[in-house]
Order: structure tokens, then C-alpha cells, then sequence
């Protein structure tokens, strides 16, 4: 192979952000572990995790029984316990899919993010990147291709397990899968006429072009609150959220696709579905939130250099943060759904709404750009 | 050998390998999954083509939709090692199998295996073929907008009808079946 230092730095500095970023996300996934603890707590009057510290932090004044308080240290904590529990692995499983099933979990959650802008970059001579590791000419059906295949991990999980629970649980997911992509894809096609008008330039099928377009008029929520409220509601179904969580749900079907599953084995899978949401809350905030740009109709307020670079990101990170909350605050609110109305719902419900939706906005869209294509 | 070359042969071993792992697993479900690692490994090959548009959709259209279907049906009917293959469908995808693989052979032998020919030949007839319309052969999306919109938007709307077709023959199958079974 030919490797002269400069493919070798440019794969290295690659192999280096991909890192940085993976480490961001799971980061992030760690703590909305706690996040989702602690909101729980929170709505449920009780107080959370709040005795985890590391040692002589407590003795710090002020800050270390606040740091206690607020349970900082519990993710550390919840890693290290699935590292050291004793590696159970039941006698009627199939080894090689066993083991394989939480790294198809998790695998397809990581990959998403390598078309995902997080912010933009104000280079001197006036010039700005947007802050992706692959800016992709067609990052949005990418993410859609590879969180489809997500749906793999729970599938093989309940199939190798070789037990009642999990299978049902594992059935329940391809069902779901299917039924809320169609929905999922149909909600973003009005997103994708709306940004490519004729004359825009823009390619909507790229998310750095929709936030541009969005910086352009105004936050894609504002203009499609439908196209919203259907991706959101299979968003929820695609990452197993409550209340969509079929294919776990514990009054039906004990632990669903992960009941034969302990240890580290089973923090993968957990640590899998937080980075679904993760990822999940940053694309629907680039999508219909505006990305990074602070206010819908207005400029952003800051100037065009490396602080406003930082606050773009600073910005997008509070957006995606806000949805996770979003997510946690439905979880313990609504009561899950029953597998049939789950199904009604996507079929009979959502699909309909999604091409009427669609229809909608071919006509408005080509009835705007009439005078357009007259000239 | 560059970089692109030994990613080719890696990821045509991956979906060559797949293939013939899936056609000898004897359980469906391994079997199902090798297909899903092949569908991959093809939709790499199509990333090195740099046919980035035709790669996303075989993962999300194959690997990401039809194969979760085949494999819900296969555990909704648990199927087991060996099910469900008479040697009459045996004999008969082996056959039709030999075939596609000498067609394929006669195809290569005709365009010729020389690389640099293989490589230009695509641009130099497609050229010909969209003669004076301004289609230029390309892998970015918004060409297989156009092309399929404007110049094969006949093919388009008759494939669109043969689904229909199926799908309506699909609905009438199943309805009646269901309609005996409550007589």
C-alpha cells in the first residue's frame, strides 16, 4: 500500500476527531443515564442517586457535597460495576450471535453521528466549515440507512437467547422497525421539497444544507410542525422509548430482548439505546430546530470567529439536551401502549397523516414557486 | 497496490463470502444474516465507485428493510435447519444458479475484462444514449433525479404500476384465504 505522511495524517487526524467524538457521545450517553435517573427521582418526589462520590471530593467545601448531592460521579460508578459483575452466560444461548448481538446494537448508533453537524467553523478569510467528521451529499438518508440497521442487535439478541421472552421481544422490534420507518422516511420528504425549491442551491439531503436553510428563513418546526410531531413520534418508536419500549416492555415479557443478558454484555445494550437518543435528540434538533443558530428569524448574535464557533456548539449541545430531557420527561409520564395499539398507531394513524402531509406540501410548494417556474 | 484497491478486494471478499456462507448455513437465520453482511459489502463496493446515492439505498432499501421483513417472517414461522427445501427447489436454484453465473461470464467476455475499457465504457455510451439533453452522467443524486423524472419517467411509471399490480394480487390472495377460512 502506498502510505506517504500526508494520507497517513489525514487518516490520523480523521481516526482522531472520530475518537474525540465517540467519546463525546458516549460521554453524553453515560450521563443522560443519570439524567434519566435523576428526573425520575425528581417527578417521582424521591431524590436519586446521591452517595456515589470519589474520594476526599467530599471534603472539598461547597463543592464536593453539592457534587455528591447531584450524583456526578454515578455513571463511573454503573460502568465499573458491569466490568467487574461475573460474566453469567445461560447454557441454551447460540455463543457466536450471543455475543455479537450488543455490538450490532451498538454499532450502528456510533456510525449515525459521522454525518452529524454539531457547529460551524469561522475560518480567517471569511470562510466557514461546518463541523461534521463526513460531510456527506446524502448524510440524511446515510442516517436513516444505518439506524435502520440498528434494529439487527435486538432481533439477534431475542433470537440467540433461545428463550420465550426475548424472541417475542425480538419479533416485536422488526414489526415495530418496519411500520415506523415508512412514517419516519414520508415525515421527511415535505422537509426535503421545502429546502431544494428551485433556486435555493441547496442540497436537502445533506444536513449542513438544511441548517443553512434554516438560517436562511426559519427553524423547519415552524414552517412543518406536522412533519415534526410524525418524526418525533418515530423517533420514539425507532430508539424503543416508552412509551414504544415493545420490545422490553417488563410487564409482558420479563426483560424482553435482553433478559438472558448480564454484565458488561447487557451495558452495551443499555449504553446503546442512550446513544440512540443521543444521537436521536441532535438530529431532530439539526433538522427542525435550527442546528446551531440560536433564534429562529434572527441572525445569530455573535461574531463570525472562534467564540462564535464555540457558542454554536454550545448552543446545539443545549437544543439536544432540552430533547433528551424531552424524552425522559415522556418516559415518565405516559403509560406505554399496548403492542396492538402500537401497531394501530403506525399503520392506521401516522402513515395516513404522513402522506397527507406530503400531499400538502407538493401542492404548497409548488404553488409558491409558481412565479418561479413561469420566468 | 493503493489503498482504493485493497479496500475493493476487502469488501468484495466480505460480499463474496457472505454469499456463499448464506447459501451453506443450514439454519435460515444465519442464513438471513450472511445475506444482510454480503447487501454490506456490496453497498461498500458502490462507496469506492463513489456511487454514494446507490450505496445508501441498498443498505436502506435491502439490508435495512427487506431483509428485516424476510427476517421476521422466518422467525414468525420458525422455520428450522433444513426447512422448508424440497430437492425439486433444490435442483432448480442450483440450475438457475449455473445459468446467471454463464450469462455473467458470456457478459464479461463480451465487454472485456481490460480494465481501462470497463472503466470508460458507462460515460462514453451514456453520453450517446441521453444525446443532446442536458443529462450528464454523474453519481450525484440530483442526475438520478432528473434522469428518472424526466427522460425514464415512462419506465418509471409502468414499474410503478407492475408494484401496484403485485400488491393489489397481494391483498385479493390473502383476503380470500382468510374469507374461506371463516366458511
Amino acid at each position: 500500500m502506498m502510505l506517504d505522511a500526508e494520507t497517513l495524517q489525514l487518516v490520523g487526524m480523521k481516526f482522531l476527531f472520530a475518537l474525540l467524538m465517540v467519546g463525546a457521545v458516549m460521554t453524553m450517553a453515560g450521563y443522560s443515564v443519570l439524567a434519566e435517573r435523576k428526573v425520575s427521582a425528581w417527578m417521582q418526589g424521591r431524590v436519586g442517586p446521591n452517595r456515589t462520590v470519589l474520594p476526599y471530593v467530599q471534603y472539598i467545601p461547597i463543592l464536593g457535597p453539592f457534587l455528591r448531592g447531584l450524583g456526578i460521579f454515578q455513571p463511573l460508578a454503573d460502568g465499573l460495576k458491569f466490568l467487574f459483575k461475573e460474566e453469567i452466560v445461560p447454557g441454551h444461548v447460540n455463543k457466536l450471535y450471543y455475543y455479537m448481538a450488543p455490538l450490532v446494537a451498538l454499532v450502528p448508533a456510533l456510525t449515525t453521528m459521522t454525518v452529524l453537524p454539531f457547529g460551524e467553523f469561522f475560518h480567517d478569510n471569511g470562510e466557514s466549515f461546518p463541523l461534521i467528521l463526513a460531510d456527506l451529499e446524502v448524510g440524511i438518508l446515510f442516517i436513516l440507512a444505518v439506524s435502520s440497521l440498528g434494529v439487527y442487535g435486538i432481533v439477534l439478541a431475542g433470537w440467540s437467547s433461545n428463550s420465550k421472552y426475548p424472541f417475542l421481544g425480538g419479533i416485536r422490534s422488526s414489526a415495530q422497525m418496519i411500520s415506523y420507518e415508512l412514517a419516519m422516511g414520508l415525515s421527511l420528504l415535505p422537509v426535503f421539497l421545502w429546502v431544494s425549491e428551485p433556486g435555493s442551491g441547496l442540497s436537502a439531503l445533506s444536513l449542513t444544507g438544511i441548517v443553512a436553510s434554516q438560517a436562511e428563513s426559519t427553524w423547519l418546526i415552524i414552517v412543518q410542525p406536522v412533519s415534526a410531531l410524525i418524526f418525533l413520534i418515530a423517533l420514539f418508536a425507532e430508539t424503543n422509548r416508552l412509551p414504544f419500549d415493545m420490545p422490553e416492555s417488563e410487564t409482558d415479557l420479563v426483560g424482553g430482548f435482553h433478559t438472558e443478558y448480564g454484565s458488561f454484555k447487557f451495558g452495551i445494550f443499555f449504553v446503546a439505546e442512550y446513544a440512540h437518543i443521543v444521537v436521536g435528540s441532535a438530529i431532530f434538533t439539526a433538522i427542525f430546530l435550527g442546528g446551531w443558530h440560536v433564534f429562529p428569524w434572527v441572525a445569530d448574535p455573535w461574531p463570525e470567529n472562534w467564540l462564535g464557533s464555540l457558542l454554536g456548539v454550545g448552543c446545539f449541545l443545549t437544543k439536544t439536551v432540552l430533547l433528551i430531557f424531552f424524552f425522559i420527561w415522556i418516559r415518565w409520564t405516559l403509560p406505554r401502549f399496548r403492542y396492538d395499539q402500537v401497531m394501530h398507531l403506525g399503520w392506521v394513524r401516522l402513515l395516513p397523516l404522513a402522506l397527507v402531509n406530503l400531499v400538502f406540501y407538493v401542492i404548497l410548494v409548488s404553488w409558491l414557486d409558481q412565479p418561479v417556474a413561469t420566468n | 497496490m493503493n489503498m482504493v484497491d485493497f479496500l475493493f478486494y476487502v469488501f468484495a471478499t466480505l460480499s463474496v463470502g457472505g454469499g456463499l456462507l448464506m447459501v451453506f448455513s443450514r439454519h435460515p437465520v444465519p442464513a438471513a444474516l450472511f445475506m444482510i453482511v454480503s447487501m454490506v459489502g456490496v453497498a461498500a463496493l458502490f462507496v469506492i465507485l463513489e456511487a454514494f446515492f446507490l450505496a445508501i439505498l441498498q443498505v436502506l432499501v435491502y439490508a435495512g428493510a427487506v431483509m428485516v421483513l424476510f427476517l421476521f417472517i422466518i422467525m414468525l414461522l420458525d422455520v428450522g435447519p433444513e426447512g422448508g427445501k424440497a430437492w425439486r427447489v433444490k435442483f432448480l436454484s442450483g440450475f438457475m444458479g449455473i445459468v446467471f453465473v454463464g450469462l455473467l461470464v458470456l457478459s464479461l467476455l463480451d465487454i472485456g475484462l481490460d480494465r481501462s475499457s470497463s472503466l470508460a465504457w458507462p460515460a462514453l455510451e451514456e453520453g450517446v444514449m441521453v444525446n443532446g439533453e442536458s443529462l450528464v452522467f454523474s453519481a450525484s443524486v440530483k442526475n438520478f433525479g432528473y434522469g428518472l423524472f424526466a427522460k425514464y419517467m415512462l419506465p418509471l411509471q409502468v414499474s410503478g404500476f407492475l408494484l401496484l399490480a403485485a400488491m393489489v394480487g397481494v391483498i385479493i390472495l390473502s383476503k380470500k384465504s382468510s374469507a374461506s377460512e371463516e366458511v
